[in-house]
């Protein structure tokens, strides 16, 4: 006698399919955004015609004495006569505010994380984290607004700032958005270490905070790792915050106090009026295809130390990092 | 037999079609040139469409130069031009055949702001210039009291005050690094206007809680405030003229497009888009130049 094998029905395999579609879509258009920009902007890099009144290629990276200048000197200044468009002031205005991002958002997004999950009793860290949820979810145009109306003329009331819109402002700004995406990057990384090893330095007599210095921070180093590079990538393409605060103007230098402006500010702004296929438009793409591959490596990397992190810490096989966590292991398996 | 009805039916089809294109020809009026022109272009091409919906007006941009040159061709029925046409552009405009006109459409005034507690009582078009080249970095350097740093706002390189900035006061030169590139004119009023030490420029028309400059022409000679007077004058030294320029005769469409564009309802466009009408003594000039010509 046969049993009744169960077969599955026609339509859950076409909806199998289907949801298969749907996922491999994303991957399609990823690839599709990918060749598109970088089709606008191949013909700089073959074409020796492609930026002939610039000089070339490498002109693009390369201080020149342009007339009604005194000396060499690196200028974005696409629309003029003749028209320069020397991409380093972008590429300093955007290390600039993401390093003061960085510099804001890593102690506050590592700090709060820690706060969270070693400190903090059960009902403060429930409704931190919903707010600090709620704080990644807000729109950065609203982000933006509220730096450009409020925030900035309380900065340089407070700090006496000649620039109202200047590249610290935009990295406060800019830090809404990048402290959540550390925030909780960290706590899960810490979350994540076994609970073997905080008993086994609490069993032995260290204090909380010498735990959590000595034994968790350690353990979970690298999802701290890849919690600073995501935040990195979330920073660097990050584009109406720093247009609506950094007051764009392609400045160089490292001032702080001073305007920046930025890659994805830039492209922005310019591409909507720029004829299709000409020099300026081309390198706009390029700046674009360079963001493209700068955040797709970074976020590849970000995952890739999450990845492994959880594999190794599932497998019950901590990956020391520094000598502490190494001690810390070593404790661990004695006291075990 | 069936076959050779449907041949007929579309050879008929194919007639129709081409007619049609023929006749749509004739109702469409394209204006190319100036982009400082390309919004009030874009609303006299709405508002024309409204009292004639048979015809319709195609606007595009690409810079004064663009569409003098696209009128040589003959691939355009006018240009928007926001610089007198060179002789040279006139003659080979003639060479085509026919005499060439130029219309004055409306007048533009580009107002330089600061704050409305800023003290400085003018500004030379020198001056102006150093400030924005970087030469000049502070108020007392041109001529102000306040002795902390000129902060520069400006426009973003895609507008056309920006290029009529850099062509006309900063002499083709570029803007200082440090200029804030703002999205509008709306946006560089609101900064400056809380900013002390802020200073910016952009059409008449906008400024609202700023104090507008006056300046002179040259250094020594008397500053002139921006009204509609001075602009229409000239004696305001960042005053011009608006163009629409044919290379011909108009006839048809074109013809009842510019006639339009000098009445009064063509006129009352032109302050939505920020600029001033002709005063009414240009406005009769440039009517009977269109009637002489007929």
């Amino acid at each position: 006698m046969k049993l009744g094998r169960v077969r599955t029905p026609w339509w859950h395999r076409a909806i199998e399919r289907l949801i298969a579609l749907f996922a491999s879509s994303a991957i399609l258009a990823v690839i599709a955004i990918g060749v598109f920009v970088f089709r606008q902007a191949w013909p700089l890099l073959i074409d020796d015609d492609a930026l002939t009144d610039q000089g070339g290629l490498a002109s693009l990276f390369r201080p020149r004495l342009w007339p009604g200048y005194d000396e060499p000197l690196h200028v974005w200044q696409p629309v003029g006569f003749p028209g320069k468009l020397d991409v380093i002031p972008l590429v300093v205005g955007t290390l600039k505010i993401t390093g003061l991002t960085m510099a804001i958002a890593i102690p506050l997004g590592v700090g709060g994380a820690v706060f969270l999950s070693e400190v903090a009793p059960r009902r403060v860290r429930e409704w931190v984290k919903a707010a600090v949820e709620l704080l990644a979810a807000v729109p950065s145009v609203v982000v933006g607004f509220f730096v450009l109306a409020i925030l900035a003329g309380g900065v340089q009331r407070a700090f006496d700032l000649t620039y109202r819109l200047n590249a610290f402002v935009a990295a406060i700004g800019l830090a809404f958005a990048v402290v959540p995406v550390v925030l909780t990057i960290t706590e899960d990384a810490l979350r994540t270490v076994p609970r073997e090893l905080v008993e086994a330095s609490l069993a032995l007599g260290a204090r909380r905070w010498q735990t959590t210095l000595g034994v968790t921070l350690p353990a979970a180093m690298p999802g701290i790792a890849a919690a600073v590079v995501l935040g990195f990538g979330r920073a660097i393409g990050e584009t109406m915050i720093v247009l609506m605060a950094s007051g764009n103007a392609p400045v160089m230098g490292l001032d702080p106090t001073s305007s920046a402006r930025t890659l994805t500010a830039t492209i922005a702004a310019e591409l909507g009026e720029v004829t299709p296929g000409s020099d300026h438009w081309r390198v706009l793409f390029l700046l674009g295809a360079l963001l493209f591959v700068v955040t797709f490596a970074l976020n590849e990397l970000g995952r890739w130390v999450v990845l492994r992190l959880r594999r190794k810490l599932r497998a019950e096989e901590v990956a020391p990092v520094s000598g502490r966590a190494r001690r810390a292991t070593a404790t661990a398996e004695v006291a075990s | 037999m069936r076959v050779a009805i449907v041949c007929v039916v579309g050879l008929l089809a194919c007639a129709g079609a081409t007619r049609r294109a023929e006749r749509h020809a004739a109702d469409t009026v394209t204006l190319r040139g100036s982009d400082t022109m390309v919004v009030l272009s874009q609303k006299w091409a709405q508002a024309f469409r409204e009292t004639r919906p048979e015809l319709s007006v195609q606007v595009s941009g690409g810079g004064s130069g663009v569409g003098i040159a696209a009128l040589m061709n003959g691939t355009t029925d006018l240009a928007a031009a926001s610089r007198d046409v060179e002789p040279r552009e006139l003659d080979a405009l003639r060479a085509r055949g026919g005499e060439p006109i130029v219309l004055r459409v409306a007048v533009d005034a580009l107002a330089v702001y600061v704050h409305e507690d800023n003290p400085l009582p003018s500004l030379d078009v020198a001056s102006l210039r150093a400030l924005y080249r970087g030469h000049a970095t502070h108020w007392t350097d041109v001529g102000g009291s306040d002795a902390s740093r000129v902060v520069l706002y400006g426009r973003e390189n895609s507008s056309g005050t920006y290029v009529y900035f850099k062509e006309h006061v900063l002499d083709r030169f570029d803007f200082a690094a440090e200029t804030q590139s703002l999205p509008g004119t709306a946006a560089v009023i609101q900064a400056v206007r809380h900013d002390p030490k802020g200073i910016g420029y952009g059409g008449y028309g906008f400024a609202h809680g700023v104090r507008l400059v006056p300046i002179a022409p040259a250094r020594g000679e008397p500053a002139v405030v921006p009204d509609e007077r001075t602009a229409i004058d000239g004696s305001y030294p960042l005053a011009r003229f608006l163009y629409l320029v044919l290379a011909e005769v108009p006839t048809g469409a074109t013809r009842d497009l510019v006639t339009w564009v000098l009445s009064d309802e063509g006129q009352a466009e032109v302050e939505g888009a920020g600029f001033f009408p002709l005063p009414p003594e240009v406005r009769a000039a440039e009517r009977a130049k269109l009637e002489d010509a007929r």
